[in-house]
């Protein structure tokens, strides 16, 4: 019998998605949807690519327009703080006091910044990228910038790093790993990065990392490295990473891990509270351990999956296949499936065009990620591949003839022995 | 304002005045068109804003990009000879009256 009312904590794409989801399910009870921002809420992708270059108008980030939380009987409460979630009494406790009780609580909490914690983390010029406030300032200060540091080589910060070289500014990112991306990126396809980013201009250190910010009065002007250099900068960008936020959950004795505890079907331990989204530790059918993912699929196939069960639907697990992608200079980087950390990569095309796709095999042999530069239609079919795991093998992949179009719409054959 | 015609796929007719220089995705969902999900934002990256364009008006658009011409090949509904991305599709005053068929599933 689903729940009659139905409260979500977070107005990010996972709340919203939940939200939405119940109601084209069928849902017919009360949605409750609190977020702490005060914007309609909005879609992230394009904050760090378009919208810093301000191609991107403010009414075309919302993720729905106003009226439909209306149309929808979806009571949005935004600029709204929850301060705690009394799971004896089912009701999660505002800021202001007031209690909104719920019949099935989800949390859809996402994460924040990890923040630079070096002298000078605080100087005027010192700027990271999550909401779409901070990528407003971010905009607004590429235009007066002359050398950006950009701390972190992962998604944001080398999104946001082509696009400062882009526009003609001198940029250096500054990463404590030996390589870029190196979380969710295969050796090939990171060394891939690293050689187009310095060929487009763009300054990359690796292996070090920003010890300190200096300034003038109270003006960030240059930053000071592990191994004794100093980099001019009137512009630095943070992005090293996110942490999830659980303080709700944990003071609500949930377990938490990185990220709040969630079995296949998004449950936590409390049957009345689930969790998607970035905020949520989950058990991947497609990775080795559980796993916390950053990224619209996570954000939108796990709350579908979520509302299908709330509004009534089978007890069925959580098993969509995780896909990233990510826009860097005239680069589209689409990952399926998870790359990094595999002892076998098989590279498909031709990197000197710019134009291939990485096979990462675990060591059973079995396909368990697919990266994907300027080559959507591998990507697509690498999706198709990894999801239903069809058999293919490293030897498949290095044969000329391949296609994982063809493979993935069944018009090829799989690999021998299967 | 251009006018725009988006036929749902329950056979209603949503008839909205878009902005030029914006979408058909960016205008089907800033009017409530649920169906083009648009999951990437229209950045090219997952085929969710796939609509089917009216044979009347398929010579008015621009060419298919190689990268879209990759997408279209693993949109959730089937492929037919008016299929467009709609994030792709900038209006302009030349596309007023432009009518677009909004396919069941988009993934």
């Amino acid at each position: 019998m689903p729940a009659a009312t139905i409260v979500v904590v977070g107005a990010g794409q996972a709340g919203c998605q939940t939200a939405a989801s119940l109601r084209e399910r069928g849902f017919a009870g009360r949605i409750v949807v609190v977020g702490d921002e005060d914007h309609l809420p909005y879609q992230r992708p394009p904050l760090s690519k378009g919208h810093i270059t301000a191609q991107v108008e403010r009414k075309n980030l919302w993720l729905h327009p106003e009226s439909y939380y209306a149309k929808n009987d979806i009571e949005l409460r935004l600029s709204t703080v929850v301060s705690e979630i009394d799971r004896s009494g089912k009701a999660v406790v505002l800021a202001s006091g007031e209690r909104l009780p719920y019949d099935h609580l989800v949390l859809a909490l996402g994460s924040r910044n990890r923040p630079l914690c070096v002298d000078g983390g605080g100087l005027d010029g010192v700027v990271a990228l999550r909401t779409l406030d901070e990528a407003d300032e971010v905009r607004d200060r590429l235009t007066k910038a002359t050398n950006v540091v950009v701390v972190g080589g992962g998604f944001i910060g080398m999104e946001i790093a082509a696009t400062a070289a882009k526009i003609g500014l001198g940029v250096t990112v500054v990463e404590v790993a030996d390589r870029l991306m190196g979380r969710v990126l295969s050796d090939p396809a990171s060394d891939f990065l690293l050689t187009a980013h310095r060929s487009r201009g763009l300054q990359v250190e690796l292996r070090t990392s920003v010890t300190g910010i200096e300034g003038d009065r109270g003006v960030a002007t240059g930053v000071h490295t592990a191994d004794g250099r100093h980099f001019p900068a009137d512009l630095v960008v943070v992005g090293i990473g996110a942490i999830p936020n659980v303080e709700l959950a944990v003071a609500a004795g949930l377990p938490t891990g990185n990220g709040i505890v969630v079995n296949e079907f998004l449950e936590t331990e409390d049957p009345n509270i689930s969790a998607v989204g970035d905020c949520a530790s989950f058990p991947s059918a497609f990775a080795d351990a559980a796993v916390r993912l950053e990224s619209v699929q996570n954000a939108t196939a796990q709350p579908r999956a979520l509302a299908a069960r709330l509004a009534g639907g089978p007890r069925e697990p959580y098993e969509a296949v995780p896909w990233f992608w990510s826009d860097q200079a005239d680069l589209k980087i689409q990952i399926a499936g998870f790359a990094a950390g595999h002892p076998t990569a098989v590279t498909r095309g031709d990197i000197g065009e710019e134009r291939f796709s990485v096979f990462c095999f675990d060591s059973e042999g079995r396909l368990r990620g697919v990266e994907s530069v300027n080559k959507p239609g591998d990507h697509m079919a690498a999706r198709r591949l990894i999801s239903a795991r069809v058999p293919v093998t490293p030897e498949q992949v290095r044969d000329p003839g391949f296609d994982p179009r063809a493979l993935a719409s069944g018009r090829q054959t799989t690999g021998s022995g299967t | 304002m251009v006018k725009v015609t988006f036929v749902r796929p329950d056979g209603t007719d949503t008839i909205v005045e878009a902005d030029p220089g914006s979408t058909v995705m960016q205008t089907a969902v800033a009017n409530g068109v649920g169906e083009i999900v648009a999951e990437c934002g229209g950045t090219l990256a997952c085929a969710t804003c796939h609509v089917y364009v009216d044979d009347a008006d398929i010579d008015l658009l621009g060419e298919i990009g190689a990268d879209e011409e990759e997408m279209l090949g693993f949109t959730a509904s089937p492929r037919e000879p008016g299929s467009r991305l709609s994030c792709q599709l900038t209006l302009s005053p030349e596309l007023d009256g432009l009518v677009v068929r909004v396919p069941p599933e988009q993934y």
